[in-house]
């Protein structure tokens, strides 16, 4: 008996390993795919073999130093425009949640209620559907093709984002709270000396998100930008080299510029995971 | 039924109670939900009566000072020595004045009618065009909504002038005396602290998210179009009329349909795909005796890590007729020749189906991140007391991990699915939105 359960649980563990290896060559495959072509020598577009016969670093030099032909492709300085952006809405959008979440989740007052509804409620109109208006709001401020714009655009709504942070805030106790009071603080002081010290992982959770976000959004920034190509973030640039026009010169730096801007998000992602599963898992219990 | 009875039932009369049980509630439901309808607007329309009550028994009963505060914010502040909220009071109704004499209401005036000028071209005598400027109305109404949206503000702060006026006639009756810019400035610290954190996020969500909401709102009920481009007009409820008109199968009700019903379909495919196959694959790498639990997860967390856009645009390229994928289907059943499918350009059904798939590619490891920390915090004393029970694995499956992992992640699965009805990125990065099902 203790034999044939050993033997299923052998094959069963075997085949989960299959299945899981499986699995994994197809997630990351691509991603190979795309680093090995970002060292291509040869060819334009696409070649009909899966490995490169010929490996250089040129596409990625030729990236840099911007010699493809065309003045307007500029990758050091799109990098340079979305590392400005994402640091300045970072900061903008990790105030406005912490502050947000805090106040609706520790605070008491009249409006806490109907504020969160309302969030709830905003939060479920889709961002583009005001694209429309916010450009039009922002050619009013003569901002348009700027990264003001940019910076605004992603940091505004941020607060409404206050769901798994609140979450967070909501399983400190409450007895902290309660014994600072005791001892004389302020809410302030609570705050910024005992709740936020305590809340490491939401807020690293925060800065993250909002910091990577800039780096990954392409509809705001394409609407907003238009064609000045000089002011463009990395995913709209990148794009940019897709196109009909520019594929033929410039698919390989493409490649190269994936990479470039996959490898820091990735290794940052990678070294935060265990606080945005912590993050994730810790406001998701309470909703 | 108690729930003995309940539990003693077998799966059949348990469904058929529940279904019995469902539609006998449908009325009552529908009783509850206009009650509380009613209830609401009542609650309303009470607020109303009493907010003039009291708007007109605070001028009755407040000294001079409160009851020149109803035309000139901050009088009663100042006054009664609260200088510095009375200054702030008069300054908001100043800066307002300004506003509207020399930019509120020349837009506004024209917001009933969105403008009624058209742009014109004349040629004077030497042949030169002059283009005679008419009224734009996307800018009448943009600045309209401003402006509707400064007067609300400005409205609540009058009424709040008005209430503060009179709060410090009334301790002035009671020989108390108002606090300092400092006491209020600790308060704001303490008592008041969610104003001073709230203030600038509502600030910002206000201008940025709501005032552009209403705008898109109020744009649903004008003809803006092609053809009315720069000068627009109200028409009311009939772009909704359009959008339903089914029985005369117009262009646009056919559009709108196709487009909705394909955008619930994916919604429900997308999220629960993710949902379902990311669950099973976390269960496979969080179960006893696996070994590099890290490792696994690490590699379907890279794709979360790359940024989107990147990984999309990349899934287009090798999507491609002569892509990646193609080459290697190729290489595996078609002796070295590249396939040539057309996944993503040439047939409607063949493109969803791929953007699904890609779709699940995208978010699987999502689903496996948070699903692998709820596994984790399962408390083991659940799984072990189940053994001893005698329950078998399935059971414990079913009984234990399963409902709470549902209930833990339900939230989560109602985000997605808005998020997933709203989702823009997967679907334009892969295809651009083609092959169009609809004739334009």
């Amino acid at each position: 008996m203790i034999k044939s359960y050993k033997a299923r649980r052998i094959i069963s563990n075997t085949l989960i390993y299959i299945i899981l290896a499986i699995m994994c060559l197809i997630w990351v495959s691509p991603f190979a795919y795309l680093l090995l072509h970002s060292f291509r020598g040869e060819g334009y577009v696409t070649v009909n073999y899966l490995i490169p016969h010929e490996f250089t670093f040129k596409n990625y030099i030729d990236l840099f130093l911007g010699t493809g032909g065309d003045a307007s492709i500029n990758f050091p300085r799109w990098f340079l425009n979305t590392l400005v952006v994402a640091i300045f809405s970072c900061v903008i959008s990790t105030i406005s949640v912490l502050a947000v979440s805090y106040s609706l989740s520790r605070l008491r007052f009249g409006a806490r209620k109907k504020l969160m509804n309302v969030g709830m409620i905003l939060g479920m109109f889709p961002g583009f559907m005001t694209m429309i208006a916010m450009y039009y709001l922002l050619d009013a401020m003569h901002l348009t093709r700027t990264l003001v714009a940019l910076v605004i655009c992603y940091s505004c709504g941020a607060g409404l984002g206050f769901q798994i942070s609140k979450g967070f805030f909501d399983t400190i106790p409450r007895a902290l709270d309660e014994a600072a009071t005791i001892d004389g603080a302020n809410k302030n002081q609570i705050f910024w000396k005992i709740i936020l010290p305590m809340s490491k992982p939401i807020v690293v959770y925060t800065v993250l998100t909002s910091f990577i976000g800039p780096w990954c959004d392409f509809i705001l920034a394409k609407i907003i930008m238009g064609d000045d190509r000089a002011n463009y973030t990395v995913a709209i640039g990148l794009q940019a080299m897709t196109t009909n026009e520019f594929i033929q010169a410039y698919y390989k730096q493409y490649l190269a510029g994936s990479v470039c801007v996959a490898v820091p998000i990735t290794i940052l992602f990678l070294r935060m995971q265990k606080y945005y599963v912590e993050g994730v898992t810790a406001g998701g219990v309470k909703g | 039924m108690t729930f003995v009875e309940y539990k003693m039932l077998n799966p059949f009369q348990r469904f058929a109670y529940n279904f019995k049980k469902f539609f006998k509630s449908i009325p009552g439901a529908f009783g509850r939900f206009f009650s509380a309808c009613g209830r609401g607007i009542k609650k309303f329309i009470l607020g109303i009566g009493k907010g003039f009550k009291n708007y007109g028994l605070t001028f009755v009963k407040g000294d001079w000072a409160t009851k020149l505060s109803y035309l000139i914010f901050g009088v009663g502040d100042l006054h009664k020595g609260k200088t510095y909220k009375g200054i702030l009071f008069f300054l908001v109704e100043l800066l307002y004045a300004f506003y509207m004499v020399f930019f509120g209401w020349y837009w506004f005036k024209d917001f009933f009618t969105l403008g009624t000028r058209e742009t014109y071209t004349t040629y004077d005598d030497f042949g030169f065009p002059q283009v005679h400027a008419g009224d734009e109305s996307m800018k009448i109404l943009l600045y309209s909504t401003l402006t509707i949206v400064i007067s609300v503000i400005v409205f609540i702060v009058y009424i709040a002038n008005i209430k503060d006026a009179y709060r410090h006639q009334i301790m002035r009756q009671n020989g108390e005396k108002p606090t300092t810019l400092k006491q209020d400035a600790q308060e704001f610290l303490d008592g008041k602290y969610h104003i001073t954190l709230l203030s600038f996020p509502v600030l910002m969500i206000g201008i940025f998210n709501i005032l552009p909401l209403i705008f898109m709102i109020l744009i649903a009920f004008t003809n803006y179009s092609k053809e009315h481009f720069t000068l627009f007009d109200w028409v009311g409820l009939q772009n909704f009329g359009q959008l339903f008109d089914v029985i005369n199968s117009n262009k646009k009700a056919t559009t709108f349909m196709g487009i909705a019903g394909w955008t619930l379909i994916w919604a429900i495919v997308a999220t629960f795909s993710n949902y379902i196959l990311g669950m099973v694959v976390a269960l496979m790498i969080n179960k006893k005796g696996i070994k590099l639990k890290s490792l696994w997860r690490t590699l379907f967390v890279i794709t979360i890590a790359v940024p989107q856009f990147v990984s999309l645009l990349l899934m287009n390229q090798m999507l491609q007729e002569n892509g990646a994928v193609n080459i290697l289907l190729g290489h595996l059943f078609n002796g070295g020749e590249s396939m040539g499918i057309k996944f993503l350009t040439d047939d409607v059904w063949t493109a969803r189906i791929t953007v699904m798939v890609v779709n699940c590619w995208v978010g699987i490891p999502y689903t496996i991140l948070s699903m692998s920390g709820i596994l984790m915090n399962i408390p083991e004393d659940l799984y072990e007391s189940a053994r001893i029970d005698g329950a078998s694995p399935v059971k414990t499956f079913t009984a234990i991990t399963l409902p709470y992992m549902i209930f833990v992640t339900t939230p989560q699965l109602i985000t997605q699915f808005v998020g997933n009805i709203n989702n823009f990125n997967v679907i334009f990065l892969l295809s651009g939105g083609y092959p169009c099902n609809v004739a334009v």
